[in-house]
């Protein structure tokens, strides 16, 4: 069946062949009879740019290899199809009280994904990438055979934060983290301006908590720049939950509340709507709060509430910038900052965080530092305007994430990487006719 | 691959002297890193065309590449994507004429239909399908205000160009299943060498201008452009003047 892909960003869409319903066997004989437009694995489409097409090629639908094999409360061990989600592996691991130890903004990402990408969450200073918690791996290469990698395998690492360009990641075992309940004792802290928000992030008080993030508002210039909310926490013991939620404290409830519709127009998100809604977002948030329970969707997924909601930026689309600066670059920081709330180009979306350490895998985006992500609806001047950021993160010695990224240029990207030529080896000795490839490796020249 | 703001990788330019497609292609390759296919009548032109876009960085690839002569149209599109993808296509070939010859002389009338229709479309089809089998990529066909309504100054031209415009409109919507965008630009007068000595009409544009419609349409994903952009309501309020009024009017 051959189908129009885009990303979540809805930008740049390309067709290509789609494999439904694979099987390891399909799989395997798509590899291996792959032509010259090669091939590339899909899970739920929430990377924002175009790492899961494949223009003229062939890409394969991995939602449809979606069994959770074993799950061993004794050892937390997991064992799943690539195409389990998050979301899933959530809803079967949580009565075993067993945790999925890393989650992007959205539940709605595949394993493979997440492998493919090295996701982070809002416990990357606490806990890493989701590649750190995976023990082995199986991945369908060039030639169409299946092979297990474990951490010690070179190819293991190209594979976490590769993009899904080693080859088909089928299967996972993931290490889950034990957990009392699916809650969180959440400290909320309003900050007047970003100063104020990065020296609370840095007083010591974040290695406190194993989840952290603010929410920033990129809209508002002056004394007001940066101003935040910041929300930390961690995941509530039993003996911390109010006598009603005792009761049940591995529960998760999460509800959709409605899907966006189809067709709305572009220009809904302006510089009004923002500015309102920014408003509103900083002045619903407590000045300061101690010890709250919040569950899973209101601490950490609000989003996942409205289905769809990338449709809000109409059928122009939206990228999402995401980068992170290593400590010491504070000033590009904050520099940048300033440069998107003045741009003119508006955002609502806005996170900020601390990164912690960063993975062995050469593709691996979170590096120690300070990474912002903002949603840019695309307008004329954004083009001419991510490139005057990107030289400001470059300067600065920062980087791009992949998931994300959707129009930065081979050399910004490959300089922002300075580990692509390792990587690059070990891709070309394990699928030295390149057969997969996707929009993105022929974008960025990866 | 075209990004999601709009920056190609590879041009193919057909018509490789027009001012409007190396104006573009130029504002390009100071993005990014480009590539360009050069598409036309080998001369001294076509050479220094591809020495300027060399200057500015683009890796160039002249292809010789006559719009009359449709037979060939074949394999020289094939050819055209035979080093890589071509992120973006711009049909810029046409010929404008002496108007009254247009409509007098049987031999340029003829020369006039076939390039700027007969090869629009000629190029149109085989491009459609190049572009459906590698599975993206855009294609912008320059048309004209004239096409909007026939003016008894220019109405050969103007009709050529109708029909050029009424093909890429309808190509449009029958690519948009397979994911190809097509754009079609409308500008008014350009300073061109093509009008050099005309008298410019008014909203007169620079190819430089044109250029950014083009790339501001791609970036934007428009499917129909007008250079500049006020052109769109004079044209459509001209449209629904009466003949009689229609024909005294300065235009």
């Amino acid at each position: 069946m051959v189908r129009a892909l885009t990303g979540w960003g809805r930008t740049a869409p390309s067709t290509a062949r789609v494999l439904t319903n694979p099987t390891h066997e399909s799989i395997q004989r798509a590899v291996r009879a792959a032509g010259e437009r090669g091939v590339i694995a899909r899970g739920l489409g929430r990377s924002y740019g175009d790492p899961a097409q494949n223009a003229g090629g062939l890409v394969i639908d991995m939602t449809g290899l979606a069994r959770i094999h074993s799950l061993d409360a004794s050892t937390g061990l997991a064992t799943v199809d690539a195409g389990v989600s998050l979301d899933a592996l959530m809803r079967a691991a949580l009565p075993l009280g067993l945790w999925v130890p890393v989650l992007p903004g959205t539940r709605q990402v595949t394993v493979g994904g997440a492998i493919a990408a090295d996701i982070h969450g809002k416990n990357h200073h606490s806990a890493g990438t989701f590649g750190n918690h995976v023990r082995s791996l199986d991945l369908v290469v060039a030639d169409g055979s299946i092979i297990t990698l474990t951490p010690s395998d070179e190819l293991f690492w190209a594979t976490v934060g590769g993009m899904g360009l080693t080859g088909i990641i089928i299967s996972a075992t993931i290490a889950l983290t034990p957990v009392e309940s699916a809650y969180f004792v959440v400290d909320t802290d309003r900050t007047t301006n970003l100063d104020e928000l990065m020296a609370l992030l840095t007083d010591g008080s974040d290695d406190d908590y194993d989840y952290s993030a603010a929410w920033f508002d990129a809209m508002s210039t002056g004394a007001k720049l940066g101003r935040a909310v910041l929300t930390r926490g961690s995941i509530a013991r039993a003996d911390q939950l109010p006598p009603k939620l005792r009761r049940n404290p591995l529960a998760f409830d999460a509800p959709q509340l409605f899907t966006a519709p189809k067709a709305l127009p572009n220009g809904l998100a302006n510089k009004a709507t923002f500015m309102a809604l920014s408003e509103a977002w900083y002045r619903k948030a407590p000045k300061s709060r101690r010890g709250e329970i919040q569950n899973l969707t209101s601490f950490y997924h609000p989003l996942d509430m409205i289905g769809e909601w990338n449709r809000a930026y109409g059928p122009r689309g939206f990228l999402q910038y995401q980068f992170v600066v290593p400590f010491g670059a504070e000033d590009t920081f904050r520099r940048i900052v300033e440069q998107i709330a003045r741009s003119g180009h508006v955002s609502f979306l806005n996170v900020l965080k601390r990164f912690g350490e960063a993975s062995p895998a050469p593709l691996s985006f979170p590096h120690p530092g300070w990474t912002i992500t903002v949603d840019l609806p695309i307008r004329r001047g954004l083009a001419e305007f991510c490139d005057r950021l990107d030289l400001q993160v470059l300067d600065a010695g920062g980087r791009l994430y992949l998931a994300k990224e959707s129009r930065t240029s081979p050399a910004a990207l490959h300089r922002m990487y300075p580990r692509i030529d390792e990587w690059r080896k070990l891709r070309a000795t394990a699928d030295p006719a390149g057969v997969f490839a996707s929009d993105l490796s022929r974008r960025l020249e990866l | 691959m075209i990004d999601a703001v709009g920056n190609p990788q590879s041009l193919l330019l057909l018509g490789g002297t027009s001012e409007i497609a190396l104006a573009t292609a130029a504002r390009y390759a100071a993005r990014r890193p480009l590539r360009v296919v050069l598409a036309g009548r080998p001369s001294p032109r076509l050479d220094k065309a591809a020495a300027r876009l060399d200057r500015l960085g683009a890796t160039v690839t002249p292809l010789p590449f006559d719009a009359a002569d449709t037979d060939t149209h074949p394999a020289t599109i094939e050819k055209a994507f035979a080093d890589g993808d071509i992120d973006l296509t711009l049909v810029a070939f046409g010929l404008l004429g002496d108007q009254e010859k247009a409509w007098t002389d049987h031999a340029a009338a003829v020369e006039l239909a076939q390039v700027n229709y007969v090869g629009a479309v000629s190029v149109g089809v085989l491009l459609a399908d190049a572009l459906k089998r590698q599975g993206h990529g855009t294609l912008v066909a320059l048309s004209s205000a004239a096409a909007e309504r026939p003016r008894r100054s220019n109405f050969c031209y103007g009709s050529t160009k109708a029909g050029l415009d009424s093909f890429y409109t309808g190509l449009t919507e029958a690519l948009r299943p397979s994911g190809i965008k097509v754009c079609v630009i409308r500008p008014g007068f350009v300073h061109t060498k093509m009008t050099a000595g005309m008298k410019p009409a008014p909203l007169s544009v620079t190819p430089e201008q044109v250029a950014e419609v083009i790339m501001d349409a791609v970036a934007q994903n428009r499917e129909q452009a007008w250079a500049p952009s006020p052109l769109r309501y004079i044209m459509s309020a001209l449209r629904h003047v009466p003949r009689p009024i229609f024909r005294r009017l300065p235009i």
